[in-house]
């Protein structure tokens, strides 16, 4: 393995996903490097969740490859004479790569603080205190030291995701992903996430992001993909993508988000 | 003509007592093996694996859809032809319990199927086993759902457990016919086992509000535990409830 490939983080090659008779991805390949923040836009219903949801195996692809720093997602360990890999194998795969969903899904029955050691304490097995200084350090880091006993629902929408955000950044991932991140979110709370994300970026986070915030887009990503109807599309870099796209339903698209502003 | 002397002779009569705590650890112990059953059919329920799914449907089918007065008679009378003889505890319990549990494993399913879908994904994508997920993540939050049935579940389990007199289980009701065949007053000693059983329950009923709300103290709300946790401060600040 070059050293160029090693710095690969997430690499997928012709990913297609079925639900039912809905063909949902039709072949979709991706590298993203070390560091690098990927943001995919397009239409709703154009794949681009369900490509996410693929990459950490919460969906599996029908066919294709995941490779996270090089090891195949889901590929059953040699010799232990398995079609596919154990739940528990699955599992430990999965602890690299951070997620954050639309809906935030923060553990309701903890506070914001059991939520973001729940992960490093039962997953990692981190000792307690270890993961407790680190829980704190990283509410901190998302402006939420003040809120460490609170419950999900006594928190804005934009604070939970912000929580959210630190549970997965509590693992310490090689990548991160984010599922639509503040579209479950009133207006005045998305500026809150959308910096948190930036500062992230900046300090060298890998990154894939479904979005519909062209502008964030432009100025976290270093690379615009484009997705539709299960494949992608167009990409390049944000200025190229956003000021001059070259393909017409990315045109057309843009036009669209740009406008409802 | 109601016996008042009577009345508060059998009111505090050991052997009555007696009685009354073998028909709560009846009841204990058939709720734990209830609860067993219950867990196992509930997840077995769920399960994307029909030769999972079958068995426990089929338990809960059979269990709920037959008398349970019939099932204990069958079990303590019926089984020795077989050669399986049971205990007179050992069946009750074993009668009581698993016909229990097939009642749990459908208030444990539904307080399940209650936890939202992203709870359940956002464990497993911080790397959670299945196992992991339902014990730290999922069974927690259930509870909340599960207690308040399962309560009542016990609140008639403790009632039920008198159907054990029949096949001669020393408990409450049992005693209670034993004490009247040689002392005859009737009413006085069928009342003060009556209010015994209402004593178990009402104690239950106390027990159970206390579950409820341990179980939701991290509901916001008017919830008296949770303010003892949290300074005043964090509840001044702008709550905001997810539709």
């Amino acid at each position: 393995m070059t050293p160029a490939e090693f710095e690969t983080v997430v690499e997928a090659r012709g990913v297609h996903k079925h639900f039912g008779h809905n063909h949902v991805l039709k072949g979709v390949d991706l590298a993203v490097r070390k560091g690098e923040v990927v943001v995919i836009i397009g239409p709703s219903g154009g794949g681009k969740s369900t490509f996410l949801r693929t990459i950490n195996y919460l969906d599996r692809p029908d066919s294709g490859e995941i490779r996270i720093n090089g090891a195949a997602m889901g590929a059953p360990q040699p010799g232990s004479g398995r079609a596919t890999l154990s739940d528990a194998g699955l599992s430990r795969q999965r602890r690299q790569v951070g997620m954050v969903f639309q809906q935030f899904n923060l553990f309701s029955h903890m506070t914001a603080l059991e939520n973001v050691m729940c992960g490093p304490v039962q997953v990692l097995r981190t000792a307690r205190a270890e993961a407790l200084a680190d829980a704190k350090r990283l509410l901190a880091r998302v402006g939420l030291a003040n809120k460490e006993g609170s419950y999900p629902a006594q928190l804005s929408g934009g604070q939970q995701q912000r929580v959210a955000i630190a549970r997965a950044l509590a693992m310490h991932p090689a990548v991160m992903l984010f599922d639509e991140p503040t579209s479950a979110l009133d207006p005045e709370m998305v500026a809150e996430v959308l910096q948190v994300m930036l500062d992230l970026s900046v300090q060298g986070m890998t990154m894939v992001v479904v979005t519909h915030e062209i502008q964030f887009a432009r100025k976290a990503a270093d690379r615009i993909l484009f997705m539709e109807e299960g494949r992608i599309i167009e990409e390049g870099r944000p200025q190229d993508m956003v000021d001059s796209p070259r393909h017409e339903r990315t045109k057309r698209f843009l036009h669209l988000v740009q406008d409802e502003k | 003509m109601w016996d008042w002397t009577a009345f508060l002779h059998y009111l505090h009569s050991t052997y009555l007592m007696t009685g009354a705590l073998m028909s709560l650890g009846l009841s204990v112990g058939a709720m734990l093996i209830g609860l067993v059953f219950g867990v196992v059919a509930a997840m077995m329920r769920m399960s994307d694996r029909w030769w999972l799914r079958l068995p426990a449907s089929g338990y809960v089918w059979l269990f709920r859809g037959t008398p349970v007065l019939v099932q204990l008679i069958i079990i303590y009378t019926g089984l020795p032809q077989l050669g399986i003889q049971l205990g007179v505890v050992a069946s009750a319990l074993i009668g009581l319990g698993v016909n229990e549990g097939a009642y749990l494993a459908e208030i444990i399913r539904s307080g399940i199927s209650a936890v939202p879908k992203g709870q359940f994904e956002a464990a497993r994508a911080i790397g959670m086993t299945w196992p992991k997920t339902m014990r730290v993540i999922v069974m927690p939050q259930a509870m909340r759902i599960i207690i308040p049935p399962l309560g009542n579940a016990f609140n008639g389990l403790m009632k039920t457990s008198s159907l054990a007199s029949v096949i001669s289980l020393e408990e409450l009701l049992r005693r209670t016919e034993l004490l009247v065949q040689v002392q005859f007053k009737v009413l006085e000693i069928f009342i003060v086992a009556a209010l015994y059983y209402l004593v178990l329950t009402t104690l239950w009923g106390f027990i159970q509000q206390w579950l409820e709300a341990y179980a939701s103290r991290s509901i916001a709300g008017e919830d008296s535990m949770r303010r003892t946790r949290l300074p005043p401060a964090v509840e001044a600040e702008s709550v905001v409830l997810p539709s």
